[in-house]
């Protein structure tokens, strides 16, 4: 296994060059605006996570929790081939199922956040389920499909909550209160992180990384998962049933983005679901996340909370009379030099690898293809 | 002597491995030269060499007896020297007049001024006999008629001196005999070729002299007039090749394919077409049936339809005498079918995977790999070695290369050795040596005699001639999805057997 390590230490290495890069473009951004006050602005984009202690570091958990696990849906997906653009629909259909349960279903006690997460998790899954049918045995692009569900999955969200009284606030026009019942239990971080929103939740994404993990890489099933992404015809030729494996990848993505919006609306936090004609940010940025990662479940825990870190001191910002935006564009900037990550990745093998590329490639001799 | 290019004891080294080993190649004018070396032998670096693509450590060229300092293929072009690449550089959607010109457009004020160069290239056209439309697009005109296009390129830059690029491996037959006209014409108009390629009988048909390479290193440089097939093919491989392949007498036992009546009906709207018409035949233990044929006569549809990868429209396919026309093809795969496929970048292998993966790409799911849902790594990567020995698979990092970047041979070696070690009852084998050079075909040779003499029922298909006739135990010809022939390669000969697959001539008649 001596190969794959030095493959990760490149992965780390060029996801590195993308943020310090990003942080960069950030601090010239930071000068064009305001020059006196961008170096102190730029050290609380740093360190402004830290401005409140623990505290601040429990808020960036809370702000990972939802987008580690739509960066997780984005990233497995992509692993198996398919490119799940579904996360805000799923993440949204997701949270309704969960928030639905959480305010009707009272009468479930202890376990009533459970079953509330599980309806989120089944909920998204029916949304990654239908771009994975048409996929399998329509040859439907599945960014085209997902796109589309997330639509539905925004609209339809707005409509049910709005027309089902006990499900709406009319006052605020959003969503009301899921019962108490039903929000995720703290499981002793606010000991730790006291006076932060950060939750079980957290802890819940973190398993979910790991399992994804354990799935794609030491499984069968992830290994037939991975086949027919990379090669759809051989894996089909090999007996593996791909049209199985493309439905049930796009249906895990669709529960682990459901999983993210269940999270996000049963935190207990004021969080509710408004009536607004805006797909929900997590879901996109999920994206961002499993690109900065390269696609790796351990590494999408890192972005993850990554983005979230520089997001809660970019919001502190707000005492230089910066406005908080610089922060989506220091991680737009960072995501777009991800791009030449890839670049950079493949540099890197370059220069380590040129050794047996290049020994390869005179071997090929006259065969050039 | 009046050398047109001499390349003087060139050496090119990467890291670890020495691509080019004191080689020394002189074209003289106005020859066909050509440079033999298997898949690996240092043929591509030396040509790269040449067009300045890479500086070599030591050595010299020398251009018309002058000393050249190469440093790029803009330098080459202005020595006169240019290349038809194995793998075409068109523009598609460009017309023929288009791509000749491109780079070189002869402008008024910055308008082009196509007159004239469509004179040029009529002109060189009729010259050489080429007979191009100036006006076709290129996709829409024959690999062959986008050759000559890549060949009026050169004349077009009045270039001397020509190198082709394993110029027939995309050709038909037709298409090849007349490039060797078209290249014996340039040769009488003046011009130097220098031919790569790994075919003898092409060398023996055209070239004057002939250059072998091996592993890195210059062999030598021979008349081919003077020197046999056998003799050149020796100095490419090493040591002695069999040409022809040594197989015992068969002696087929029970039935175990058995193919009935089966149909595949095109699936284009419109077409009522069948592609395979009642197809029915058997073979049996101890046999290489071969199916023979022109491509695009039936045989991949019915291959298709035998391992299931494409439905069949009518018919049956059994196996060891249970019915297996409904069957998945992971019940064929466990149940004695291994198959060999035509096309190994799209069928046979997982290229991102590495080659441990791929080896057990269709047993990942035996208790032997998988314990409980997880894959046995341990296992699965000593048994990749175990087949990485046994088969000779030669791979940079062993069972973790990912096999991508293996060579053809090495990865149609690793599916030989996937296929064959789960020791089939009847092993379908689809064009297995395409694209190989002579020691890797010779070993595939050898494996499937070695499974046949072992009890398998082996089924061939295969376009080449030679390897028909030199490893079957019966032919069955195919010709426009029917079977019109079944024959004793013994009583038949070549020219026979080309009017069977040309539909001139069914049995019986």
């Amino acid at each position: 296994m001596k190969q794959k390590s030095t493959k990760n230490y490149t992965g780390i290495l060029s996801s590195i060059f993308a943020i310090v890069l990003g942080l960069i473009v950030g601090l010239i951004v930071l000068f064009f605006c305001n020059a006196q006050q961008a170096l102190p602005g730029f050290a609380t984009i740093l360190t402004g996570a830290f401005t409140h202690g623990a505290k601040g570091v429990g808020q960036v958990f809370y702000y990972a929790t939802p987008i580690i696990l739509t960066g997780l849906s984005v990233g497995f997906a992509f692993k198996t081939g398919l490119f799940n653009i579904g996360t805000p629909g799923q993440f949204i259909v997701g949270g309704f199922g969960a928030v639905y349960v959480g305010i009707l279903f009272t009468s479930l006690g202890p376990v009533h956040w459970i079953a509330a997460l599980l309806t989120s998790v089944a909920f998204g899954a029916l949304w990654g389920l239908v771009p994975g049918l048409l996929k399998a045995y329509f040859n439907v692009n599945e960014v085209i499909a997902s796109i589309m569900m997330n639509y539905i999955g925004m609209y339809l969200v707005n409509w049910i909550t709005k027309s089902y009284k006990p499900l709406f606030n009319n006052l605020r026009n959003e969503s009301r209160n899921v019962a108490a019942s039903a929000n995720i239990p703290k499981m002793g971080l606010d000991k730790i992180f006291p006076g932060s929103s950060v939750n079980g939740g957290i802890i819940i994404a973190i398993l979910v990384v790991i399992l994804i993990w354990l799935i794609l890489n030491k499984t069968t099933f992830g290994y037939e998962l991975k086949a027919v992404g990379f090669n759809r015809d051989a894996s089909k030729f090999a007996g593996i049933d791909e049209k199985k494996s493309i439905i049930f990848s796009m249906m895990i993505a669709g529960a682990i983005a459901g999983l993210a919006g269940g999270l996000l609306y049963l935190a207990g936090t004021g969080k509710h679901i408004e009536i607004k004609d805006v797909l929900p940010s997590e879901g996109f940025t999920g994206i961002s996340v499993a690109l900065l990662a390269l696609n790796n479940p351990i590494g999408i825990l890192f972005s993850g909370i990554f983005i979230a870190y520089l997001t809660a001191g970019g919001f502190y910002l707000q005492l230089f009379e910066f406005s908080t935006e610089i922060i989506d564009i220091i991680v737009a900037v960072i995501i777009y030099f991800s791009a030449f990550a890839l670049m950079v990745k493949l540099l890197i093998n370059k220069i380590n690898g040129r050794k047996a590329t290049i020994s390869e490639q005179s071997r090929e001799g006259g065969k050039k293809s | 002597m009046d050398y047109i290019i001499e390349m003087l004891h060139i050496t090119k080294e990467f890291p670890g491995i020495i691509a080019n080993d004191d080689i020394t190649l002189q074209l003289k004018k106005g020859e066909i030269h050509a440079l033999l070396g298997e898949n690996g032998a240092g043929k591509s670096t030396l040509m790269s060499v040449l067009f300045g693509l890479y500086q070599p450590e030591k050595g010299v060229i020398k251009v018309r007896d002058k000393e050249a300092k190469i440093t790029g293929p803009m330098d080459a072009n202005t020595l006169g020297i240019g290349m038809v690449h194995q793998h075409f550089k068109l523009v598609e959607n460009f017309t023929v007049l288009q791509n000749i010109v491109l780079g070189m457009e002869t402008t008024k004020r910055g308008f082009l001024k196509m007159d004239d160069a469509r004179k040029k290239v009529m002109e060189l056209s009729e010259k050489y006999k080429l007979f191009v439309n100036p006006d076709a697009l290129i996709s829409d005109i024959t690999v062959g008629m986008q050759q000559r296009v890549e060949i009026l390129k050169m004349l077009y830059r009045d270039n001397e001196i020509m190198i082709f690029d394993e110029p027939t491996a995309v050709l038909t037959p037709q298409e090849i005999d007349e490039l060797m006209q078209i290249m014996r014409d340039l040769v009488k108009e003046g011009k130097s070729i220098l031919f790569i390629t790994h075919k003898l009988n092409e060398i023996k048909a055209v070239a004057d002299r002939c250059s072998v390479l091996r592993r890195g290193k210059y062999i030598g440089t021979v008349d081919v007039a003077d020197t046999s097939a056998a003799e050149m093919s020796e100095m490419m491989v090493g040591r002695k090749v069999n040409l022809t392949v040594e197989k015992k007498q068969s002696s087929p036992g029970d039935v175990v394919l058995e193919i009935k009546d089966l149909s595949v009906e095109a699936k284009r709207e419109g077409q009522k077409k069948k592609l395979v018409h009642d197809v029915s035949f058997h073979v049996s233990r101890g046999e290489i049936v071969c199916i023979a044929g022109i491509d695009g006569n039936g045989q991949t549809e019915l291959i298709h339809a035998i391992t299931g990868i494409s439905d069949m429209s009518s018919g049956t396919v059994s196996i060891n005498g249970e019915d297996m026309s409904k069957k998945s093809i992971r019940y064929k795969n466990t149940h004695g079918l291994s198959h060999i496929p035509e096309d190994r970048h799209k069928h046979g292998l997982v290229l991102e995977y590495n080659l441990a993966y791929n080896v057990i790409l269709q047993e990942y799911f035996q208790p032997n790999f998988q314990s409980g849902t997880f894959l046995k790594n341990d296992k699965i990567y000593e048994y990749a070695e175990k087949l990485i020995k046994d088969y000779d698979i030669r791979s940079s990092e062993g069972p973790f290369t990912i096999t991508r970047s293996m060579s053809g041979g090495n990865q149609q070696k690793a599916i030989v050795a996937r296929e064959i070690s789960k020791s089939p009852d009847i092993l379908l084998a689809v064009q297995p040596t395409r694209g190989l050079d002579v020691g890797a075909i010779e070993y595939i040779h050898n494996q499937l005699i070695k499974q046949r003499d072992a009890g398998a029922a082996i089924l061939l298909v295969s376009l080449e001639l030679d390897e028909v006739m030199n490893l079957s135990d019966r032919i069955l010809v195919m010709f426009e999805g029917e079977i019109v022939a079944d024959l004793d390669p013994k009583s038949v000969t070549v020219q026979e057997l080309g009017l069977y697959m040309a539909g001139a001539k069914k049995e019986g008649e």
